[in-house]
């Protein structure tokens, strides 16, 4: 297959997957088949395209002109082809997970629930592999759309209400800031395509800083307060939503079009050379804090990973915000190396509750000697989300600091240190509890073993990421400004 | 031969198929009879837009008569997109109605609906292809009264007073714009529209040309609802039967924004009318309010139907907006959405026909968790509402760039933020059905509603899929739009 | 006065056009409503057929002997407005004959009250 074939096949794999699991609705094994395999040829298709980018190559492929001048277009560069590894690999696991929780927690609806999820995959790898702004925020809509359905399926007051902040939040955000910000982009460089070196390069500092606001609070999955308010609201959703979608698909989107958007639409350098950006640094890194002091005094499991997510999301806007090259290379890593860790840790959530019907962070006494192997898992998810060695999460904080250092930015090292303290303070106690507290209640064993497979495959991929960052690294390291 | 009478027979055949219709009487024939008008009228409307698109304009003398004494029927690249918008609704909205108007309508009545659907559709080609201002009042008043009849057929007794309260509306409109073209023809003693813009471009802004412009306006925007004389409408499409509204709201408006556009832009001419007079001030200013308070309205409202009829005021408002813009963006924006909007607004209210027929109302009560009994139909409505809001992917999208870009490069950045964020405001009315519909337990007895008949639904689906589909090839849509807005501008002297 | 001499089918115009628009705002009863909408369309009838008129003229004989003519092309045109205007009317009242059928009445008031009693039923 040529690389065009391979991108077309990209998007179009995940969506006749979506297809076939609605047709083979009324057979949930076939429908579950359905979904392995499209996420096993997804990958496959993702892989295909590996080799070509490692090598230094940028396989484009042309749909269609949209708009007089711009097209629904893709083009695969180092941190797209990162983004759609990392989700395209965790779809696997995560699927396995999905069928041991969704049928260990009889949900309903699930025809409905892996065709959305099949969806908003197709939706992601269009925004991982987009060639330019338009295509991006067509797929970025996109997802917010057929993730709608999966916020709000348990259907009942509490997910309406959840439903309604998640839309309100992301759409407003998107259609409020993001497209005029587009609009204006265009109307000012008379491109949208992704360029190394950035299209913005004849526009004055304080309408580039203008643009710059307009774009980092416009794109509302990056979570930068005050745009946060989504994510927990959208933990109504059952687990195995929270951990692929909103702690690798969706929110990767966010900080992935960030990334994208500062090296490839303003440009490093362009932006270093003004003090358009000198704000974003700060305001990431009062979010990284402020975020998790609302984790640290947050009980509910689900609800403190998901400021955990709003923290550490802000990791990555802040390293780039610092515009030194090795920040950048530490941004490009962290959204791989969080999501790794992340969707473990959700996992584990998912594990206990379905297990032990327990979502506080209070009733976890004790629990680690009950499911050894869930717990297990949970702690090398909390190693890498305090940075610290043998996890990927190291990785990527080494290289941020190495760039704060670089560019003497000491605001962000400061925030840095901060946060890994605060980091252990919210995550330490939990796997403290679970493992050298007394168990209460009645017993209860592991959950099922669909579901023990897949964070124990999530937690290995978080230690391997530390051991071998070679392909993450290459990719991190090809990128203009990386 | 055929093809040389081809923009006569444009009017022509759906006109000659009225009397027709109520010659033969029986309900299938009178149904395959309008069928056929309407499907020939949208091939012809094709078959002149390529035609256009070629040589540029077409001219057609009717009756042999030399234009500017005899009626000119002129086609250039603004009829013809309009052309191809109304036959096209008309072609869907004909093979839809046959369940439609069978479940609304008693049997009897059945012909009469038919002979004065294809009146309607007839007056509404003939207002957009002929290039003879009075003319178009003749084309308006057929088409207008054939709407009136189509309104009174609705079930509900309240039909009766919004058709007659529309009659009202429409017929001070009608006759405020010949005033306005009697005026015209005192000043230049002619009436072919293309002949009047030339001799007025000698004449200047003087006062009764001012007058005509200023009569002209109110009475156009009377028949577009353009804020604040809205009034007829909500009741109109409210009440009106499904496929009534169907081919109402995708083009009935719309045809009367091309009027407007014809005389400000090919008549008076850009020069007069934006440069001279505050006509884009008093639009935006209109255009802004009617955005703002029909949306806003529209979120209130216990109906579906009327929810949506007032999101058509807002819609024109956007449409108008473009209009007062008066740039070659805000002018592309407009004729772009008189399209996207025909085309969405058709294909929801086609939908909501079903869910009408079917659940028996589209009070918000009755679409409790009819997502789970009307599947196909409501994905559908879930769709088009997505256009209407304006999500990239979707035809709404593209207006909406369009729009914001004009009022970007015009450098009315509040302009550009208002509209965005009242695409929020939609957001909310769209998600009050989405949230009804997936996310509420159905109403007792609702398990027995089935899901729309699948004439009905294959119709509306083809509209549905035209809304994704212009959402992403624009070569048709902006094109066209940017040919008509660069021709309107061109024209100015 | 001049003016006015000269220009009072103008003013004969503009007279019937308000009593018309009044007569349909002011009027709750849905046939005079009509009749006051027929007297606005008459006034535009003379707006476009005075102007034709010119003093001495004839009918426009093409011929040696007739110098002076009246333009006939506005007789033509209102000819059609005329048509127009009496297909509205009938429309309309047979509109009116419905509506009086279904609320047994055509005050406009009450059959406003007619409905708001029955506003809910849907």
């Amino acid at each position: 297959m040529t690389s065009a074939q391979l991108i077309a096949a990209c998007l179009v794999v995940p969506a006749a997957g979506a297809a076939g699991i609605a047709l083979a609705g009324s057979w949930p094994n076939l429908r579950e088949s359905v979904t392995l395999g499209t996420a096993a040829l997804l990958l496959a298709c993702v892989l295909g395209l590996l080799p070509t980018v490692l090598a230094g190559g940028v396989p484009q492929l042309f749909v269609l002109e949209m708009l007089p001048g711009i097209a629904l277009g893709f083009r695969v560069e180092p941190l797209g082809m990162l983004f759609a590894l990392v989700a395209s690999g965790l779809w696997i696991v995560n699927s396995v997970y999905s069928i041991g929780y969704m049928r260990g927690n009889d949900e309903g609806h699930q025809t409905r629930f892996y065709v959305c999820f099949a969806l908003a995959l197709a939706a992601t790898m269009g925004i991982a592999l987009s060639a330019n702004l338009l295509t991006l925020f067509v797929f970025y809509e996109m997802l917010t759309l057929v993730t709608w359905p999966l916020v709000t399926h348990h259907g009942d007051n509490e997910a309406r209400k959840g439903g309604r902040v998640y839309l309100g939040v992301l759409l407003g955000t998107s259609i409020g800031l993001l497209l005029p910000a587009v609009i204006a982009t265009w109307a000012i460089a008379g491109t949208l395509e992704f360029t190394p070196g950035g299209v913005l390069g004849s526009a004055s500092s304080a309408t580039l800083g203008l643009l710059l606001a307009l774009y980092m609070f416009g794109i509302g999955k990056a979570a930068l307060m005050p745009m946060h308010r989504w994510l927990p609201a959208a933990m109504v959703a059952p687990t195995p939503v929270s951990a692929l979608l909103h702690a690798v698909a969706v929110v990767k989107a966010g900080v992935f079009a960030v990334v994208k958007v500062i090296v490839y639409v303003f440009g490093t350098g362009a932006l270093a050379a003004t003090t358009a950006s000198d704000w974003l640094p700060t305001v990431a890194g009062f979010t990284v804090i402020a975020a998790s002091v609302v984790a640290l005094r947050s009980d509910n499991l689900k609800r403190r990973l998901a400021y955990s997510t709003v923290s550490q999301l802000s990791y990555v806007v802040l390293a780039v915000a610092i515009l030194a090259p090795l920040s950048v290379i530490g941004a490009t890593l962290h959204i791989a190396a969080h999501a790794v860790g992340k969707i473990t840790l959700f996992f584990a959530a998912g594990a206990i509750y379905t297990a032990a019907h327990k979502t506080e962070v209070s009733q976890l006494d004790g629990i680690g000697r009950r499911m050894p192997w869930t717990m297990g898992a949970f702690a090398v998810g909390v190693l890498s989300m305090i940075g610290l060695p043998p996890a990927a999460g190291f990785v990527s904080k080494w290289y941020m600091l190495a760039g704060a250092l670089q560019a003497e930015h000491w605001v962000a090292v400061g925030v840095i240190a901060a946060s890994t303290l605060l980091n252990a303070a919210y995550f330490v106690p939990i796997v403290y509890r679970a493992f050298f507290r007394a168990p209460q209640g009645k017993a209860h064993g592991e959950a099922p073993p669909a579901m023990v497979l897949a964070l124990l495959a999530s937690a290995g991929a978080t230690l391997a990421l530390f051991f071998f960052p070679h392909v993450p690294l290459a990719l991190a390291r090809a990128l203009p400004g990386g | 031969m055929i093809a040389e009478h081809l923009p006569a027979l444009q009017v022509v055949v759906p006109l000659a198929a009225a009397p027709l219709i109520v010659l033969l009487r029986q309900p299938g024939v009178a149904w395959a009879l309008a069928v056929a008008a309407s499907v020939f009228a949208f091939g012809a409307s094709l078959v002149l837009a390529a035609e256009v698109a070629r040589v540029g304009v077409i001219s057609y003398a009717m009756g042999n008569w030399p234009p500017p004494w005899g009626i000119e029927y002129r086609v250039d690249a603004l009829s013809a997109f309009m052309l191809v918008l109304v036959s096209a609704i008309g072609a869907l909205v004909a093979p839809y109605a046959l369940r439609s108007v069978a479940a609304e309508l008693p049997r009897e009545q059945h012909y009469l609906f038919y002979a004065v659907f294809c009146l309607c559709l007839a007056g509404l080609l003939g207002m957009t292809i002929t290039g003879d201002a009075f003319n178009v009042f003749v084309f308006m008043e057929i088409a207008s009264l054939s709407m009136y009849v189509l309104i009174a057929l609705g079930r509900d007794r309240r039909a009766l007073l919004a058709s007659y309260q529309y009659l009202l509306l429409g017929t001070i409109g009608a006759t405020f714009y010949v005033i306005g073209v009697g005026l015209l023809y005192l000043v230049t003693g002619t009436l072919n529209i293309a002949d009047m813009a030339e001799r007025l471009a000698q004449v200047g802004g003087t006062r009764p040309v001012l007058a005509a412009l200023a009569f002209i306006t109110v009475g156009l925007s009377l028949k577009l609802a353009l804020f604040p004389l809205h009034l007829w409408l909500p009741n109109a499409y409210a009440y009106a039967p499904s496929a009534a509204t169907a081919l109402l709201a995708a083009t009935a408006t719309k045809v009367s924004v091309y009027v407007l556009l014809r005389f400000y832009f090919t008549v008076f001419g850009a020069g007069l009318v934006v440069r001279t007079l505050p006509v884009p001030e008093i639009l935006i200013g209109l255009s802004i309010a009617a955005i703002v308070t029909a949306s806003l309205v529209a979120l209130w409202q216990a109906d579906f139907k009327r929810l949506l009829a007032y999101s058509s005021v807002a819609q024109v408002g956007y449409i108008t907006l473009g209009i007062g813009l008066a740039s070659a963006d805000g002018l592309t924006a407009a004729v772009v959405h008189l399209f996207n909007h025909g085309i969405t607004k058709g294909a929801l209210f086609m939908l909501v026909g079903g869910i009408a027929l079917r659940a028996g109302g589209v009070n918000f009560a009755r679409l409790q968790g009819l997502g789970r009994a009307m599947p196909v139909t409501c994905l559908g409505v879930t769709l088009a509402g997505l256009s209407l809001i304006g999500v990239p992917g979707t035809a709404g999208f593209i207006s909406k760039w369009y729009l914001v870009l004009g009022a970007l490069e015009a450098g009315h950045w509040w302009l550009a933020g208002l509209v965005v964020l009242t695409s929020l405001i939609a957001v909310a009315y769209v998600w009050r059905f989405v949230e009804a519909a997936y996310l509420s337990a159905p109403a007792p007895g609702a398990a027995r509603i089935a899901e729309a008949p699948l004439p009905m639904l294959a119709v509306s689906w083809v509209l549905v899929a035209a809304c994704i589909w212009f959402g992403f090839d624009t070569s048709f849509t902006v094109e066209g739009a940017r040919r008509a807005a660069a021709l309107m501008l061109g024209g100015a002297p | 006065m001049e003016a006015f001499a000269s220009h009072y089918s103008y003013f004969v115009t503009v007279l019937l056009m308000a009593a018309g628009l009044y007569i349909m705002i002011a009027r709750g009863n849905l046939v005079k409503k009509l009749i006051g909408l027929s007297i606005f369309q008459t006034s535009v009838y003379l707006l476009y057929i005075a102007p034709g008129k010119l003093i001495g003229g004839t009918a426009p004989i093409v011929s040696q002997a007739y110098q002076v003519y009246s333009n006939p092309l506005p007789h033509v045109l209102i000819l059609t407005a005329i048509v127009v205007g009496i297909a509205t009317l009938a429309l309309g009242l047979a509109i009116v004959v419905r509506i009086r059928e279904a609320y047994g009445s055509i005050e406009e008031d009450e059959i406003i009250a007619a409905d708001v009693g029955h506003g809910d039923r849907e």
